[in-house]
């Protein structure tokens, strides 16, 4: 009989496993490193006003930097163009993609559903840079202006797949048995579905939402066709607004401006990074 | 066999998932009032398949097709509308499904709530004492009725479905193997209960469990690969089958 060499397959064994455990490791660098060197330059900008403040003017900005301060002012515009345009875009896309999503999973096998589907899949891989100049087309042409309510659509075709898809994972993972009982007890299909379903799937749906949500936040190019930006904080939903990725990307191209785009890449980050923990953690919860 | 007046019939009843297999054949047979029927039988001979065409949950899947007819009280019930036949024709499944979101108050209520039928305060207390009091769940549960449903053991679970369903007051009550999931002690509650039920309401179970069916039952149908073999009283067909095939089942010659 042929010997075998236990010692020898034993340690190309313990050599893959360290290897699969060192490139696993590697993985976490980049976030790691990202997050610190955003900390470590961003840091310092944060205080009170960097969030209650609009952006400062150019001059103003070179003022300070050549006395040696802080750039005064902040990002207030950003947040408030962000949350106005994400909130709008969220009441129109929870509602269709919710209703989307059930129609998907209860219909799955038909042609249509599956049309839909294959529609949505593909919506979720369209490039947002597309999605920005179409929707420039179609409603910053027409309106004569830049404005949140442009931005708002862009965002909204963005988080419609995202919360459709979520939904319909959702509605599938249920127990076909839920569904059976409460249409057993002569509930309308319509009533099994609000009284019964959708709350049971209120978990994964909200866990979807988030994530869509943490997904769009960081979109810049669908806003410089639609929002276009802004430096004052402005409420009015017919005007170019400013959202935080935007600002990024202005404090780029102003010299002046140059050191805001740390912290204000600090708050996105981590915005962005706690609705994703949150939703990590909220699915986990429901999925017990 | 006969009745004067049957609260169910069954006339010629076929089921079909596919075009080329019935699982379901020509099933004719009449349901007592007030009584408890077993449907025995192995595993895929059509028993749970049969129950579910008469509350017409086979229309929930466009690919199963039914025929021959189901009368409830004389009323064919393909003529009806499904909402109707589910209100007066019950059901309780297998694995107990309390509505996860809702609490064991709100579980009895479902049915209501369901049928967008609004109930005063005092009506829902009386409706969820009355019902958890004939499932023998009252003493357990009156200090946490605000609790949700899953929070109860399995065999409480089950009858607090059974107490959902008997809420709407139905006529039929199906029951799809409805101890196959509890312990034994469960199931002998829930057996007991059922024996009590019967005054109230005409009982029509799914067992795979022939003692059980022996213990509860006043009728019995037993069943092979789709087709109704053998339809008669409990004690006479434990005692004395009439077919091969149920006399091979009941002693266990075939499984």
């Amino acid at each position: 009989m042929k010997k075998i060499y236990i010692k020898h397959r034993l340690l190309k064994d313990k050599l893959l496993f360290v290897m699969v455990s060192l490139l696993s490791a590697l993985t976490a660098v980049p976030l790691l490193a990202i997050l610190g060197e955003v900390l470590i330059k961003g840091y310092d900008q944060f205080s009170w006003a960097f969030f209650t403040e609009p952006t400062p003017t150019a001059y103003k900005a070179m003022k300070a930097v050549a006395a040696g301060e802080l750039i005064p002012g902040g990002i207030a515009n950003g947040i408030v163009g962000t949350l106005i345009m994400l909130g709008m875009a969220s009441l129109f896309a929870l509602p269709i993609g919710i209703m989307c999503g059930i129609y998907l999973a209860e219909n799955s096998k038909k042609k249509f559903a599956y049309i839909v589907s294959y529609i949505t899949d593909l919506l979720q891989g369209t490039p947002s840079v597309i999605i920005g100049i179409v929707t420039y087309i179609w409603v910053v042409v027409p309106m004569k202006g830049y404005s949140a309510i442009a931005g708002s659509v862009a965002l909204f075709i963005m988080m419609l797949p995202l919360i459709i898809r979520s939904t319909e994972e959702t509605m599938k993972i249920l127990p076909s048995s839920l569904k059976e009982a409460g249409l057993a007890l002569g509930g309308n299909y319509m009533r099994v579905v609000t009284k019964v379903q959708l709350p049971a799937a209120f978990g994964g749906i909200f866990t979807g939402t988030l994530l869509a949500i943490s997904r769009v936040i960081g979109e810049t190019a669908p806003l410089m066709f639609t929002a276009l930006g802004c430096s004052i904080i402005r409420w009015d939903i017919d005007k170019p607004i400013s959202a935080v990725p935007l600002l990024i990307w202005e404090f780029f191209n102003d010299p002046n401006l140059q050191d805001l785009i740390w912290g204000a890449s600090l708050f996105l980050l981590v915005f962005v990074l706690t609705l994703n923990l949150t939703a990590k953690k909220l699915a986990k919860k429901w999925n017990s | 066999m006969e009745f004067v007046k049957p609260v169910l019939e069954f006339d010629k009843v076929c089921v079909s998932y596919t075009k080329q297999t019935m699982a379901v054949k020509y099933v004719s047979a009449a349901i007592e009032r007030n009584s408890i029927t077993a449907i025995m039988g192995p595993s895929g001979c059509g028993k749970s398949t049969l129950l579910r065409a008469a509350n017409l949950m086979h229309n929930l899947y466009p690919n199963i097709h039914v025929n021959g007819d189901i009368l409830l009280n004389g009323e064919n019930i393909f003529q009806m509308h499904p909402i109707d036949v589910r209100r007066r024709i019950g059901m309780v499944f297998q694995r107990p499904a309390p509505f996860p979101t809702m609490s064991i108050y709100e579980n009895v209520l479902a049915g209501f709530t369901l049928n967008g039928i609004n109930l005063s305060k005092s009506e829902k207390e009386e409706v969820v004492e009355n019902c958890l009091k004939s499932v023998s769940l009252w003493n357990e549960v009156k200090d946490v009725l605000n609790k949700k449903g899953t929070f109860l053991s399995g065999g409480q679970q089950q009858r607090l479905c059974i107490a959902r369903a008997l809420a709407l007051k139905p006529e039929v009550l199906l029951m799809d193997e409805p101890t196959s999931a509890l312990d034994p002690i469960a199931s002998k509650h829930i057996e007991e209960l059922l024996l009590q039920l019967k005054k109230d309401v005409t009982i029509l179970i799914v067992t795979h469990n022939m003692g059980q069916a022996r213990r509860i039952s006043d009728h019995s149908m037993f069943m092979y690969l789709g087709e109704l073999v053998e339809y008669d009283n409990t004690l006479k067909m434990f005692e004395n089958p009439f077919d091969e095939r149920t006399k091979a089942y009941l002693t266990g010659k075939m499984g």
